[in-house]
């Protein structure tokens, strides 16, 4: 924890991790020794995979033709009106096949999997979407694939729970801990650890230990580097602010990375405050964690006085996690990116307003950027642009909604 | 010389091999602990691996998975776990003791004031799951410079340069896990066993342990005849977890386990 950042230089964005998966102090691989060896050799994989004109020939390709990319930057005019500041922009990653950011993800995995031989892959999943985004391109591949849920997520997320299943993938129900996504991923480590030769682990967010949170910043990083030339083309200039949810926060590093080095441009991460950051009752550990070392890196998590990782709470269920990915932790120190939270009633009203206004209903994950832009917006110029990071669609909240709305199907 | 040294030595003076088990601190409950170790060594323990609790146990199998629950949920933390030690020394100063577990609750303790405690209450050796050796350069130095072993796991996947590098890095001795998977799982192959440890002992000069799938006696003697010391931890923790509910109990019957591994390790 010696490696304080500099803040009195800018540091090249670009270089970040350190050889050994550093980002300033956080980051890093602490895991226990047997998944060192499957490390090492996923690491040395994807440097040789990342600069093979053949392997992002493929990447790009399916991204195109399987994903359906680039997805739009969209305009949002009538809520631009109704909150009378800044013109906001969309970024349509909803749009994708299987409805979210996730895919991008799963299927840079998936290609690094088939490249290394790996007929089996795992996952561990919150609110399903990168479950559903794993067992579809296992599908694909002919991969045998087995998906990691808490309890709780099974039963707020049923709908992806069967989708899945469809899918021809196995959902194994997790019941330790507060069987949530914190605690699926601890058991698909375990499932890693016990079938190492031949299983892939499709991590889903930035975070894990080195080399996660670097492969899946850049297999992301498409969604910023569209919605940056988007920008150009369509607002003739770099948005004034980006602002996309932080849960794991591989959304928001998608967009966020790109730009890291145009210093015009604004960030805002948006934590799950839950019922309320100060309730105890939430899923903000940039807000208000402290750093500590879970799921193989060193990050800020949410935890009590003797280190035990304390339980989350939000209403989105991809939100809910006590960690988040060791970059933002890092851009948090440095000030590059602000983060800030929207608590679960926010969420729900931005849900309601974006559905009603323009007629695009969002994830409730990504209803807590909406919620932060709707305050941002009003306190910039006319002339000024935010870019949303739209990272799924509603569709697999809708019974939490309608249960919440007391309408039981 | 370290009390870990110590006690290897004079084991390999007398050709035996060390009975290394591993119980759950505060499990389950914060009393039950400290009498427990002391029935373990008069029971024929040499070391004691004393399991600090976490709330996500990501090595470790059902058993211990619950164990920790247990602990946890009896308000066991690290700074209780260290008071166990140093209640343990007043009546024992020969047996050194192990504190396993993971990094985290070590990090918001912060590694100085640990490394200080540690000395202080006489824990002889640390064994931090998720904590490589390439990760150590700041709690490494402040452990060495008070005599503290830093206790490394070696895996089944281990390269023979990691095997290297980690030997480096280690002290007191090496854990060499026997299985791929997590504590608890399904039983080692003792062949398999014998040809890894040949391999690390021409990489390591330090001892060596094995531990992860001994369930019995019958296992605890053929793994030690292959290596230096035998890890036994969740085949004891399942009689604890058995008996959670009268812990008088407890103590009888992990007792007799170990004095049966005991017996059939001493056995020529």
């Amino acid at each position: 924890m010696t490696q304080r950042p500099d803040s009195t230089q800018t540091p090249d964005y670009g270089a970040f991790p350190d050889a050994r998966g550093h980002f300033g102090r956080f980051g890093g691989r602490f895991v226990s020794e047997t998944l060192m060896a499957a490390l090492d050799e996923l690491e040395t994989m994807y440097r040789r995979l990342k600069d093979d004109p053949q392997f992002q020939a493929d990447f790009d390709y399916d991204l195109a033709h399987y994903v359906g990319r680039p997805s739009p930057l969209y305009l949002a005019e009538r809520w631009t009106e109704q909150l009378g500041g800044a013109r906001i922009w969309l970024k349509r990653e909803d749009l994708n096949h299987t409805g979210a950011h996730k895919v991008n993800n799963t299927i840079g995995q998936a290609l690094l999997a088939k490249h290394m031989g790996k007929k089996r892959v795992i996952a561990e999943t919150g609110a399903g979407q990168h479950g559903v985004a794993s067992a579809t391109v296992a599908a694909r591949l002919g991969l045998e694939c087995h998906v990691f849920m808490g309890e709780e997520d099974i039963r707020r997320q049923r709908l992806n729970v069967y989708r899945m299943k469809l899918l021809g993938a196995e959902v194994i129900p997790v019941t330790s801990g507060s069987r949530t996504l914190k605690d699926a991923m601890n058991e698909a480590m375990r499932d890693w650890v016990t079938n190492v030769d031949d299983t892939f682990y499709i991590i889903g967010t930035v975070a894990g230990p080195h080399p996660y949170p670097m492969l899946v910043r850049d297999f992301q990083s498409v969604i910023g580097r569209e919605a940056r030339e988007q920008s150009l083309a369509q607002a003739g200039k770099l948005p004034d602010a980006l602002v996309a949810c932080v849960g794991g926060g591989s959304n928001a590093i998608g967009l966020f990375h790109p730009f890291l080095n145009d210093e015009g441009v604004a960030m805002y991460g948006v934590e799950a405050a839950g019922d309320g950051v100060d309730t105890g009752r939430h899923a903000a550990p940039l807000s208000v964690g402290r750093p500590g070392v879970l799921h193989g890196n060193r990050t800020y998590l949410m935890e009590d006085d003797n280190g035990q990782i304390v339980e989350t709470h939000s209403v989105s269920a991809g939100l809910d996690y006590p960690g988040v990915g060791p970059e933002h932790a890092w851009l948090k120190d440095i000030g590059r990116v602000n983060y800030v939270s929207a608590d679960d009633q926010e969420a729900l009203a931005a849900f309601r307003e974006l559905t009603r206004v323009e007629g695009i209903m969002p994830a409730l994950e990504s209803a807590h950027a909406l919620a932060y832009a709707r305050k941002l917006a009003p306190t910039l110029g006319k002339d000024q642009d935010i870019v949303i990071n739209l990272s799924g669609r509603g569709d697999k909240d809708i019974l939490t909604v309608a249960e919440i709305d007391g309408i039981n199907f | 010389m370290s009390r870990i040294e110590t006690t290897f030595a004079q084991l390999k003076e007398k050709q035996r091999k060390a009975l290394i088990p591993y119980i759950t601190a505060g499990d389950p409950g914060l009393e039950v602990t400290v009498p427990l170790m002391h029935a373990m060594v008069k029971a024929g323990a040499d070391v004691i691996e004393l399991g600090v609790p976490f709330s996500d146990p990501m090595a470790d199998g059902p058993v211990i998975q619950k164990a920790c629950e247990r602990a946890l949920a009896a308000g066991t933390g690290l700074r209780d776990v260290l008071a166990m030690v140093r209640e343990f020394r007043r009546g024992d100063d020969r047996t050194p003791v192990v504190l396993m577990g993971y990094l985290n609750p070590v990090e918001i303790m912060g590694y100085e004031r640990f490394a200080e405690t540690c000395q202080e209450v006489g824990v002889d050796g640390v064994l931090l799951v998720d904590l490589p050796p390439e990760e150590c350069d700041e709690i490494g130095p402040l452990f060495k410079e008070r005599g503290i072993d830093l206790i490394f796991l070696v895996a089944p996947t281990t390269t023979e340069a990691r095997i290297a590098r980690i030997a480096e890095a280690a002290s007191g001795y090496l854990y060499y896990v026997s299985l791929k998977g997590v504590t608890g799982a399904a039983s080692l192959n003792v062949e398999e066993v014998a040809a890894r440890v040949e391999t690390i002992r021409n990489l390591a000069q330090l001892p060596i342990g094995v531990g992860f799938g001994i369930k019995d006696a019958q296992s605890a003697r053929a793994v030690s005849r292959v290596a230096d010391g035998v890890v036994v931890g969740s085949a004891l923790v399942n009689q604890v977890a058995a008996h959670a509910d009268e812990p008088m109990a407890i103590t009888p019957a992990v007792s007799e386990i170990l004095a049966d591994m005991r017996a059939a390790m001493d056995k020529p």
